[in-house]
């Protein structure tokens, strides 16, 4: 099967890519602005094709648990939410990082707190790049800016979570999920029949069972366990940072963005350009790891940045941390669901440049 | 007829009563007395006689049990509190070959795990959940569970529950018993010799409903907990003789259309 192209949302390209990149199974609940990934699913019926497992939980603590006891037997299995919903995951995914399993979750931002909107945000930032539930731990976050790398960051979220086994979220938001573009599919993969030999799937006589648990009641063992995972982590930030650079090599003022406001950034460049500004952009692909080196050097000949995000202010604290002070940082975000245009972006830019 | 030697008894063959071979030697935190030990041995037998190490994974609670897999050699997840079913859910549906129990506490399986029990049951995934109702939380030094009697006293019912203010004692294998999902409800006790065997006869059930496929098998076990309820282990079975046993009736509750 060759590769195809279609014109489609960017949560049914998510459904779709996880079929194609033969995953096990998928645990869901229905949350607006995402439920089109469980229906595409249901309709498609992959379990009578490729045989993954498609099932509606009762509850978006059910379905996160389910990704744990099927992660916890070597399988590609994920799941997805909406910001309420993936509050209630949260216990879920920090026993799946404590216990070192690979899995995916996919979150489609909406504007919080509580009940909030169903209109895109990026407020969950915070929540999604520093654990999100108790303890030390990271997720690995993959920011899709089109409905073409919603469809590819399945397929390198699952590589990514079996290479650290360690979860991995794509944090997506409800502009980018509920949108129309035209998108390339990869062909169907077959389902992997690799056995782990870590997974729980029944001892044979050749090695010991298998125990898989995020419990240890040696604070000495403990301890050495979350060094382990900082190492891992640290590992992550060394390798597998991923961002993009648009006209950063004469810029003198530099927009940080993600996801739908790297988009709309990408427009207000080439107002504040047209204006004489010299603006650049980076925009991030994996929120953890941060780029922090590469920001901390273009900090050295850059008069300011501007992180432009969907929010009150969570992602421009990454931008601070990584430029140490050594140039200006501002921030410009709309919330509850607004998003701001570009003409309002280069505004900003101005009055930032004012001072 | 010849004479038996002290030696010809002790021989593996001549032994009806012997430590599974798949109970580890790692020595067990549960108290003296305490149903628990029993109960993992009698599952242990099962699941050799039955051949199922190869093809078996369990799945832990957050509760005393929450070290099982210290115990019984074979593969084992651990769950977070009351979430069990839920794994056993993905593990039989991705590998239904297997063969998947849950062993559950009263508060992690009745209180805080009530809608990954009801739910799982209904949905009838052909998994086994074993579940060990005590009355009280024992790990965590003796709260007023779920399946707290009425009167019982606990660290959180220092004066008794009082079922006023603290609702009734929870019957849940009596509400999956109602589900269509569940094949085989029944509720036994592991205080007797009498009651072990009905406890092994049950899971030897079990087995063969999971193997053919009829839906979910649950298991109640009521028993003791001897630190909980501040008694000896022997008050502790009397006491669970006259109090628990008149609320939770031992008995089949559901057996499925042979």
């Amino acid at each position: 099967m060759e590769k195809e192209l279609r014109l489609m949302k960017g949560n049914e390209a998510i459904a779709e890519a996880a079929i194609r990149t033969g995953a096990d199974g998928y645990f869901g609940y229905p949350i607006t602005p995402q439920s089109e990934i469980l229906e595409y699913l249901m309709e498609a019926n992959p379990q009578e094709t490729t045989g993954m497992v498609v099932l509606q939980a009762e509850s978006e603590v059910a379905a996160i648990n389910m990704v744990y006891g099927g992660a916890a037997c070597g399988k590609k299995v994920m799941t997805s939410s909406s910001s309420p919903g993936i509050s209630l995951k949260q216990e879920g995914i920090t026993y799946i990082a404590g216990a070192e399993l690979p899995c995916l979750i996919v979150n489609v931002v909406r504007g919080g707190p509580g009940l909030g909107t169903i209109q895109p945000a990026q407020s969950d930032y915070f929540q999604a790049t520093k654990g999100g539930g108790h303890g030390d731990y990271h997720l690995l976050v993959l920011a899709p800016a089109s409905v073409q790398e919603m469809a590819d960051f399945v397929e390198l979220g699952f590589d990514l979570a079996f290479k650290y086994r360690n979860p991995v979220m794509i944090l997506s938001d409800g502009a980018i999920g509920q949108m129309m573009e035209k998108v390339w599919l990869k062909p169907q993969k077959k389902r992997s029949e690799e056995i782990f030999p870590w997974a729980t799937t029944g001892k044979p006589a050749s090695r010991p069972r298998n125990i898989i648990t995020s419990l240890d009641l040696d604070p000495e063992r403990q301890e050495r366990f979350n060094l382990k995972l900082i190492a891992k982590y640290r590992e992550m930030e060394e390798k597998e940072v991923r961002f993009e650079e648009f006209m950063t090599e004469d810029a003198e003022y530099l927009f940080v963005a993600y996801g739908s406001s790297a988009r709309l950034c990408q427009k207000a460049l080439q107002l504040a350009r047209a204006e004489g500004i010299k603006a650049g952009l980076l925009r991030l692909i994996t929120l953890f790891p941060f780029p922090k080196k590469r920001l901390n050097e273009l900090a050295g000949r850059m008069k300011g940045m501007l992180a432009v995000e969907m929010s009150a202010g969570q992602m421009v604290e990454d931008v601070m941390l990584s430029v140490n002070g050594k140039t200006r940082v501002s921030h410009y975000g709309r919330m509850g669901g607004m998003i701001a245009t570009p003409e309002e972006v280069v505004e900003n830019l101005k009055s930032f440049i004012k001072g | 007829m010849a004479e038996i030697t002290f030696n010809d008894i002790i021989k593996p063959e001549n032994l009806t009563y012997r430590k599974s071979r798949l109970m580890t030697d790692n020595v067990m935190h549960y108290c003296p007395g305490c149903g628990h030990g029993t109960a993992h041995n009698v599952l242990a037998e099962v699941l050799e006689e039955e051949n199922l190490q190869e093809r078996t994974v369990g799945i832990t609670p957050v509760g005393c049990s929450v070290l099982m897999y210290n115990y019984i050699d074979v593969d084992f997840q651990e769950a977070a509190h009351g979430r069990a079913p839920a794994l056993a859910t993905a593990v039989k549906r991705l590998m239904p070959d297997k063969f998947v129990f849950t062993y559950q506490g009263d508060g992690d399986l009745a209180a805080i795990g009530t809608a990954e029990t009801i739910h799982t049951c209904n949905r009838g995934e052909n998994i086994l959940i074993i579940f060990i109702n005590n009355g009280i939380y024992g790990m965590t030094g003796g709260q007023m569970a779920p399946t707290t009697l009425p009167g019982m006293k606990s660290s959180t019912s220092p004066y008794g529950r009082d079922v006023s203010r603290m609702g009734s004692p929870i019957k849940m294998a009596d509400i999956v018993a109602l589900l269509p999902g569940t094949c085989y409800v029944t509720r036994q006790s592991v205080n007797t010799a009498g009651g072990v065997r009905k406890f092994k006869k049950a899971l030897k059930k079990a087995v063969q409903y999971q193997n053919e496929n009829r839906g979910t098998c649950f298991i109640e076990v009521v028993s003791n907990c001897p630190s909980g309820w501040k008694m000896t282990p022997v008050e502790s079975n009397k006491w669970m003789e006259e109090n628990m046993f008149p609320y939770y009736p031992l008995g089949d509750i559901k057996v499925p259309a042979e």
